[in-house]
């Protein structure tokens, strides 16, 4: 156990010194403040659309229309609901004096995991997960770490432990950062506002019978753990790709042409009912949240996380079962 | 004396090709052993077979007892090993390195990083990146890597190539007075023939996957040692001359000389007879088969 901590010691230290978290932070530096940007733009267009009027008469009269319309008789059963849902929302902005137009750090934050889920996060942990074995072998270090007097299992796992703990910290950065820099840049408050979720597909149409509110600081923490379940599949992917692939940019090529055909796949999935059990095609979980659920038969969160799941710990045995046989010629 | 290292039937087959075919030698104890063939001959697969990089196909590897296959830990605590070039990480400082290979075998004190930086001689820029450093000065820090564990037996991967005539010297008379102090075993290939001559006890020769030879170097030049360089003129009849006699073995010409191989007692009678016949005599001296030359005659079947 001293001599595994210790392996993970050294591989941290490598991962430190070479820069690789340093390049991370700069990565998030710079991107959450042009997302910070993009989302004032679109604040300054949705008010000028409105109009000047007081954003709280405008809410006010929502509120009035919607239960006006609950009040009439010979609307269909889920349609109240979600508008029941809908006023307790607006209720609630108006009872703390929060401008739902202009929303502060903690909207910033789920609203960049939701963007970042499927792509960005993925991103930045394969800049860690490529070449966590890959480099070793395109260095040649790989020989002085093999020819240690530890088995080889041990050398990787403590490589892969050293992803685990790595993916975990990108994403505490990820929601420290984004939290930090949009609260200085708007306000931080916002952490209790209503989030809707728990949507549902039933016979392919949008069921919203369990939907139900949840405050703000729940939906991000629920949205960080699926952050984190992504960022360890793609990982444990990409670090198959490490042990299969000698070359680093090759490798870095594969993933993302993995994760690109995914994106474009999805737009297929309701026509070819198989892309679903593409792992990078199941990469949006917070979708699931938010209730902008894909339309095909099938594709669940239980799903979703089941052919993740399934394809992280493939990739992990294939991992191990490789390294640990592979002859190392050069 | 049990065997540092004892090597049994090694084989290593890739795709139906023989990369290492039935080589067997063994290392003592205190000893310099000697890996020689030239590039491609199969020493860096049998290297890399000794340190577990490569399973082996066949045969067996036993390091200070302790069967590589079967007991990989034990038998990689007996070993340092420097495979081809000295590869540590560039952008840790040489400490680093090291303090990293030291957490890797346990039971290593910081003392004992100073002792081994001050063995190689690092010591004023052993806190400074590894990508700062010159070829000679990682060929060190590869020693002292491999040394840092007290190691039985040092493996060392063609330790010449690259560095120049002083750096050469310098880890010939490292490497002897580290056997010399620590009584430890040394296992050095190299396609050099000079190298292993200078350096080396005993020498294995292996071309083509295979055991030309094993033997001890004094032992594989020492009948040689009788032979002599002529230079006369004319050559041609000293050359007929020398041949006729009994006590001249193997004559043949070499461009401008005649070598041929003659017991020391014998030598003057020769001269004294070539005198008689009216042969100008410039030099005669002595001049051993080198490695090379042992090796050309050693492989020239295969070859052809």
């Amino acid at each position: 156990m001293i001599e595994f901590s210790k392996l993970t010691l050294n591989e941290m230290e490598k991962l430190y010194k070479k820069k690789r978290l340093a390049a991370i932070i700069l990565i998030l530096l710079v991107l959450i403040p042009i997302f910070i940007y993009a989302q004032k733009a679109q604040m300054q267009q949705r008010e000028e659309r409105l109009g000047t009027s007081d954003w709280r008469v405008v809410l006010q009269q929502s509120i009035i229309d919607s239960q006006n319309r609950l009040q009439s008789s010979g609307i269909p059963e889920e349609w109240r609901n979600q508008l029941t849902i809908m006023i307790d929302q607006q209720q609630y902005y108006l009872d703390h004096d929060i401008n739902p137009n202009s929303p502060g750090a903690p909207t910033f934050v789920r609203e960049f995991l939701n963007e970042g889920i499927a792509m960005f996060i993925p991103l930045l942990v394969m800049i860690i997960a490529i070449d966590l074995v890959s480099g070793e072998r395109s260095e040649g270090t790989i020989k002085i770490l093999l020819t240690r007097p530890i088995k080889r299992w041990k050398i990787l796992l403590s490589k892969y432990v050293t992803l685990l703990l790595s993916v975990s910290l990108i994403i505490l950065l990820v929601l420290t950062l984004s939290y930090l820099l949009a609260g200085l840049f708007f306000h931080f408050d916002g952490l209790k506002i209503p989030v809707a979720t728990g949507f549902t597909i039933e016979n392919g149409a949008l069921v919203t019978d369990s939907i139900k509110l949840v405050p703000q600081w729940q939906y991000i923490l629920m949205s960080a753990g699926l952050a984190w379940f992504i960022g360890v599949v793609t990982g444990t992917i990409s670090f198959m790709v490490s042990v299969l692939v000698r070359n680093t940019s090759i490798g870095m090529g594969i993933m993302f042409a993995a994760l690109i055909t995914g994106a474009i796949l999805k737009g297929f999935a309701s026509a070819w009912a198989g892309a679903k059990y593409i792992f990078s095609v199941n990469l949006d979980l917070t979708d699931y949240l938010s209730g902008n659920l894909p339309m095909v038969e099938g594709l669940t969160l239980d799903f979703s996380i089941l052919i993740l799941a399934a394809w992280g710990i493939a990739a992990l045995f294939i991992s191990f079962l490789v390294f640990t046989r592979q002859d190392m010629f050069s | 004396m049990e065997p540092v290292l004892k090597v049994e039937h090694l084989t290593k087959t890739v795709k139906g090709k023989r990369l290492v075919d039935d080589v067997s030698f063994s290392v003592q104890p205190g000893e310099i052993f000697g890996f020689l063939g030239p590039n491609g001959a199969g020493k860096t697969t049998t290297i890399r077979m000794l340190v577990g990089l490569i399973k082996p196909s066949g045969g067996t590897i036993i390091l200070g007892g302790h069967n590589v296959q079967t007991s990989f830990k034990k038998a990689m605590r007996q070993v340092g090993s420097i495979v081809e070039n000295p590869e540590l990480y560039g952008y840790l400082t040489g400490w680093e390195n090291l303090r990293q290979f030291s957490r890797m075998l346990g039971g290593i004190t910081e003392e004992r990083i100073e002792e081994t930086v001050k063995q190689v001689k690092l010591d004023k820029r052993i806190h400074e990146k590894v990508k700062t450093y010159s070829l000679g000065m990682k060929q060190r820090l590869g020693i002292a890597q491999a040394l840092l564990g007290d190691p039985k037996l040092l493996i060392l991967d063609e330790p010449t190539n690259g560095l120049d005539p002083s750096g050469i010297r310098e880890l010939r008379t490292f490497v002897r007075n580290l056997v010399e102090e620590k009584q430890i075993s040394v296992f050095i290939s190299s396609h050099l023939l000079s190298e292993i001559q200078l350096m080396c006890d005993r020498v294995a020769i292996i071309n083509k996957g295979h055991m030309v030879t094993v033997a001890e170097v004094s032992e594989l030049i020492g009948p040689s040692s009788d032979r002599i360089e002529w230079r006369a003129t004319p050559l041609n009849e000293a050359y007929a001359l020398l041949e006729r006699m009994e006590e001249v073995h193997g004559a043949s010409i070499k461009k401008d000389r005649i070598l041929c191989t003659i017991a020391p007692s014998n030598v003057s009678r020769c001269i004294r007879m070539l005198i008689e016949n009216g042969i100008e005599i410039h030099s005669v001296h002595e001049k051993p088969l080198t490695l090379e030359e042992l090796f050309m005659d050693l492989t020239k079947e295969e070859q052809a």
